[in-house]
């Protein structure tokens, strides 16, 4: 195909916007740690940008995007070497046959943003414990181990999820799920806070927790419908329904908390949009009337209600990675076996409201279990390795005193 | 010479500084606090967690004054601070042995 030029400026823009919801994530989760820590996680966050682009330009794109099997890609395209092939014209991804419309690299930035952001979900359910060097051995791994891998089974089309018929418009399966559940294994092998369950650890600065959670909302139409990989009909219903399903969420997260603990909280109306924004991910291109809205809706008021899962699993989830990400990744995916319309843009599948029968119920629980086994398992065996040989936690004193002093011999605040 | 320390709750601050400067008192140190008494703490929720605050934040204000000013600065600081309610704070007064103004080294009643 020629290269469209609309497509290839959308699509470039959307990797900017997806790279910005790095630092976002950064201040959502900054705010909402103790301010001893506030540099550590914003630290964390910001360096995932540094050590993942590499990454993947040396081997991630490759793996995930390469040629290969449905398993795993192979390394063809390691160092990026050979990816652009015809200058001027447009992508020849293996896979996608002679079906893209930008070039060559501006698909390889936009999926590169995608890998930098899904490690740097996982701190938040570490956080104010994590060792750095610990940190950055364990995302590396993690990028290459588990984010590759799992982006080939999942967006690759030649990936056997995909082949299968699974749909991820943008990665509920591939990003929040995988993250989610890596973030669990993490948390598990760590272990809690000191204090946690018996002195609070209240969030220290939500302005920041706000100004996040905008950059996020924000971001994530870069992110939804920059994942057409077009400037169309396709990308339009994306942006609207994500818009659609952040705004509901925040409405039923909010009147959930207002009934269940006595106030609607501004924590709460941003990680109500946030779950919402996670839940629309899978979904975006590929639903539309008010089905965004019916699926915002019930991701707030679940993703609240599971934020008890953590006391009941006993692992120390620190800023609700689980509850926001995992489950709201997968309450995506699956309620995209329901509302999938073929009609609303024209691409994916009709799922069981739309009178396309259970095949895509099927094929979306499959994904999603394939996901969370792999990634537990080997999220939890790298946490564990690390955990055997150099140690994931600080000591004692260095978490008393915290992250910023202990990792980084920094203070966020002079008074 | 006596030193007037008083907790108070922030938001009273404008209205004891007020009463203060009408009382004839040249001068307030101010500081923010944090502690507890028997109103004890407070309550906060955070993602349908309830956590217990136990410092609460208070105003210290700070006043040396000359002995037969005591009595009506206390009154005057109960009065504009009060609100009725638990968590209206304390106030307490102690002996100051020698005061000086840095600038003219002046001493005693004179430096206040």
């Amino acid at each position: 195909m020629e290269i469209n030029s609309g497509a290839t400026a959308w699509v470039l823009i959307s990797a900017a916007l997806v790279l910005f919801m790095t630092p976002g994530l950064a201040l959502f989760y900054g705010g909402m740690v103790r301010s001893k820590n506030v540099l550590g996680m914003l630290m964390q966050n910001v360096f995932a940008m540094g050590l993942i682009s590499v990454l993947w330009a040396v081997v991630g794109f490759s793996l995930a995007f390469g040629g290969g099997n449905r398993w795993i890609g192979n390394f063809d395209l390691a160092f990026l070497r050979d990816v652009v092939g015809d200058v001027g014209k447009a992508a020849q991804i293996p896979g996608y046959g002679d079906t893209l419309v930008i070039p060559a690299m501006a698909f390889v930035a936009f999926q590169m943003m995608f890998a930098v952001i899904t490690p740097a979900l996982i701190t938040g359910a570490t956080a104010d414990r994590l060792k750095f060097g610990s940190y950055v051995l364990f995302i590396g791994l993690w990028s290459v181990l588990v984010y590759s891998v799992v982006a080939r089974w999942v967006f690759s089309p030649n990936g056997w999820l995909f082949r299968r018929g699974a749909l991820d418009f943008a990665g509920g399966a591939a990003i929040h799920v995988n993250a989610g559940i890596g973030a669990l294994a993490i948390a598990m092998v760590i272990g809690p806070r000191r204090g946690w369950m018996k002195e609070p650890m209240p969030p220290h600065n939500l302005p920041f927790t706000v100004i996040g959670t905008g950059i996020l909302w924000f971001g994530w139409f870069g992110f939804n419908a920059g994942s057409a990989l077009g400037a169309d009909g396709i990308a339009a219903q994306a942006l609207v329904n994500t818009n659609l399903a952040a705004a509901t969420a925040m409405l039923a997260w909010l009147l959930v908390e207002r009934l269940v603990s006595g106030h609607a909280t501004t924590l709460g109306a941003c990680s109500g949009a946030v779950a919402g924004l996670v839940a629309i991910t899978p979904c975006a291109g590929f639903v539309g009337g008010m089905s965004p809205i019916i699926i915002g809706g019930l991701a707030g008021a679940i993703c609240f209600l599971c934020l008890k899962l953590k006391q009941l699993l006993r692992v120390d989830d620190s800023l609700d990675v689980l509850a926001v990400h995992l489950i709201g990744g997968l309450f995506g995916s699956i309620a995209l076996g329901f509302f999938a319309d073929k009609s609303a843009t024209g691409v994916g599948a009709d799922g069981v409201f739309f009178g396309g029968g259970a095949d895509l119920l099927v094929d979306q629980l499959v994904a999603v279990g394939a996901v969370m086994l792999f990634s537990f398992v080997v999220s939890y065996l790298i946490a564990f390795a690390i955990e055997r040989t150099i140690g994931l936690r600080v000591d004692e004193e260095s978490e008393l005193v915290g992250l910023d002093q202990s990792q980084h011999a920094e203070t966020a605040y002079q008074s | 010479m006596k030193l007037i320390t008083a907790i108070v709750k922030p938001f009273k601050l404008d209205d004891v500084k007020d009463a203060l400067k009408t009382a004839g008192v040249t001068g307030i140190t101010v500081s923010e606090a944090r502690g507890f008494g028997r109103q004890g703490g407070h309550t906060e929720t955070y993602r349908g967690t309830e956590y217990k605050i136990d410092f609460v934040p208070k105003a210290r204000i700070e006043a040396v004054v000359d002995d037969h000013l005591v009595d009506s600065v206390i009154d005057t600081i109960r009065t504009s601070a009060a609100t009725g309610k638990i968590g209206d704070g304390k106030i307490w007064v102690t002996n100051v042995e020698r005061i000086v103004r840095i600038r003219t080294g002046e001493e005693g009643p004179d430096a206040v």
